[in-house]
């Protein structure tokens, strides 16, 4: 291979037009640069734990526990960050980096909002301009955080093209980069992309699985036995997978928007629906139909609704280390009724995915056993969308 | 084929500036392709890039994102496409190049793929969404089919350019400007050093694209290089007239052709 680097088995790469070689290799060159720069780290630190309010916090889900009578159950809960999920670990880190290139401008694809906001909100803290692509669709699923991102002093663009959802999100943020590249950042939101994105992506998450280790030693002294996320291009699954790779004893769930079902084209489950294909920059696996055109994907989740999956999680798949199991539409409505029911803890719909799952697999586990589940963001966002599918005339 | 694809298209710029149009196959349906396409020929084009639409064609403008929309709604294939390349070879003799995206080639199987071009009378491919680094993933399979794989150099290239041109086949794509595929007012990339570095590293034919849209623009790019690519401004002649463009695009062609002789 002409790049091994970037590559996670076959999977990974650099499948773009030659106009964005040069910026992906000046981001390489930089991120290389910074990544073991004390400096560089130290300020970072400082914004995940004063700006942030890192370390979250791993907290003993005891009611659900109890409610589901198998393994002790943790929450990982990212939903606690400023902004409200996971997403603002990896902005803080592109952004401090694309500051360090001398970029003045961030442009970003969002799905559910999140990273849009996320990346709104480092902008607006590091005197950046912003502009954030999101699908037509999303921003009327999501209107409460376009709202946000325009009072951060980001522009929204609405993406009409396609399916108008993430996938048409990255294409036109793709597209925008093309056009404006010097001054310009793409602060990609996911595990995907071009290499380096996939890389620099799971280094700013890894920080989710650093604490729940040390967080998880100082608790219980020994490892989980099971770490359950939920997967779209899958940057929090793989932020509290990473430091678990090496332990085989711990395994590691990543849950998909299965939508109304994997055995209906209303899907968005890569792993469980896909074959392998080259889209977005990347090989990995992606909802396709027999001449390779991207499948239209579906999920109630938004944040979950892409029809690839990063290329680290492909592998991963491909050499058994982790597990990527189908979610409906359904279950993850009521795992997100049942966690505030029983903890008074409202998930993001993407975070009750995994918690859906977890619902399921403990109560198959010992009472000596233990699971993490991770609570990628918070759920005030999707309380309208769900009272809808509930039947409630409930609009923002 | 008798000929290996690169030595065919040699010959297709051995005759003066190349005029090279695009078309999307398909839009709105094969017929007005292969209608287009003799047009074409009958108006003087050299060379014609055919697209294999694409779900989601990240280098494209709205113009030609919307020919793949209109093509692929229409249920077009890439089985149907060769159907298409098989008929059209029936009498079409300049070279025709396939322009589509990474996925549609592998999903099809690159092997089954490049055989089949190799069977139709494909000369060469064109895929935006594989760079110099990654272009291994098909390159062995069109030298084994006498493919050319064609390079692309984009205003941005800059060190790049000398490598890439190096080892370029068939012809090479130099990227007017920043951005993706339509139709712009004024072209503002300084090209002659990119050109000059091309010409220092290889005696492959260079062809402009991105942007040209009127005869002016295509004699001021065809003084440049030695010749012309032009997509969105046929692909919106085609979306305006629909099943009836073939004449009004073989007019077009007759005009830009004359403009770059």
């Amino acid at each position: 291979m002409t790049n091994p680097r970037g590559r996670f088995g076959i999977h990974g790469g650099q499948y773009i037009p030659e106009t964005l070689m040069n910026a992906v290799i000046e981001l390489e060159e930089a991120y290389d640069r910074y990544r073991e720069d004390p400096a560089f780290n130290r300020e970072l630190e400082t914004l995940f734990n004063e700006y942030a309010g890192r370390p979250s916090r791993l907290y003993f889900a005891e009611k659900m526990t109890k409610d589901l009578g198998g393994a002790k159950i943790y929450l990982k809960r990212e939903d606690l960050n400023h902004t409200g999920a996971h997403k603002i670990n990896n902005v803080l880190g592109q952004a401090l980096l694309a500051k360090k290139m001398g970029k003045t401008r961030l442009i970003a694809e969002t799905g559910a909002g999140q990273h849009g906001v996320a990346t709104a909100t480092a902008a607006a803290l590091m005197g950046m301009e912003c502009v954030v692509f999101m699908g037509e669709e999303d921003t009327k699923r999501q209107a409460l955080n376009v709202y946000r991102m325009r009072l951060l002093g980001a522009e929204v663009i609405p993406v009409t093209t396609g399916t108008a959802t993430l996938k048409d999100a990255v294409s036109e943020a793709m597209r925008e980069w093309t056009k404006r590249i010097s001054d310009t950042h793409y602060c990609l939101g996911s595990v995907m992309g071009p290499h380096p994105f996939p890389t620099i992506v799971r280094d700013f998450q890894a920080v989710i699985s650093r604490e729940i280790k040390a967080q998880m030693q100082e608790k219980e002294g020994r490892l989980p036995d099971a770490v359950i996320a939920c997967v779209g291009g899958g940057s929090n699954a793989i932020g509290s997978f990473y430091h678990f790779i090496g332990d085989e004893s711990v395994r590691l769930i990543g849950c998909e928007a299965a939508g109304r079902g994997i055995d209906t084209f209303e899907t968005a489950a890569t792993v469980n629906t896909g074959r392998v294909g080259i889209f977005h920059g990347m090989k990995s696996y992606f909802c396709q139909d027999e001449y390779g055109q991207i499948a239209p994907v579906y999920s109630i989740s938004a944040g979950l609704d892409y029809p690839g999956i990063g290329p680290e999680h492909a592998w991963l798949h491909d050499i058994g280390r982790a597990e990527y199991v189908p979610v409906t539409d359904e279950e993850a409505v009521c795992a997100f009724e049942y966690l505030a029911r029983t903890e008074g803890i409202i998930p993001a719909i993407e975070s009750a995915h995994a918690v859906a799952y977890a619902q399921r697999l403990a109560p198959e586990m010992g009472k000596d056993r233990i699971i993490v589940i991770t609570i990628s963001g918070r759920g005030d966002k999707d309380c309208a969308a769900i009272a809808r599918y509930r039947g409630e005339d409930l609009h923002e | 084929m008798n000929k290996a694809g690169k030595e065919r298209i040699r010959e297709a710029f051995g005759k003066g500036k190349a005029f090279i149009p695009f078309i999307t196959c398909g839009d709105p349906d094969l017929q007005t392709t292969a209608a287009c396409v003799r047009e074409m020929v009958r108006s003087g084009a050299d060379l014609i890039e055919l697209g294999i639409p694409f779900s989601d064609p990240t280098a494209e403008g709205p113009v030609i994102q919307g020919a793949n929309l209109r093509a692929l709604t229409g249920g077009v294939t890439t089985d149907r496409i060769f159907d298409l390349v098989r008929e059209l070879r029936r009498d079409v003799t300049v070279p025709l190049v396939f322009m589509t995206y990474a996925n549609v080639v592998f999903s099809y199987g690159a092997e089954r793929f490049l055989g089949a071009c190799a069977e139709t009378g494909i000369d060469g491919l064109i895929l935006p969404d594989l760079p110099f680094e990654e272009k291994e993933e098909f390159l062995s399979v069109c030298r084994e089919h006498g493919v050319a794989l064609i390079s692309l150099i984009a205003p941005t290239s800059e060190n790049r350019v000398a490598m890439i041109a190096g080892e370029a086949e068939g012809f090479i794509y130099l990227v007017s400007s920043l951005g993706v595929t339509g139709v712009r007012s004024s072209i503002t990339t300084d090209l002659e050093p990119i050109v000059r570095t091309i010409r220092a590293n290889t005696d492959v034919p260079c062809a402009i694209g991105f942007g040209i849209s009127n005869p002016e623009q295509a004699k001021k790019m065809a003084e440049k290089a030695d010749g012309v690519i032009v997509g969105s401004a046929i692909v919106k002649i085609i979306a305006q007239y629909g099943k009836d463009a073939a004449p009004y695009v073989g007019a077009f062609v007759k005009e830009m052709k004359d403009a770059v002789r």
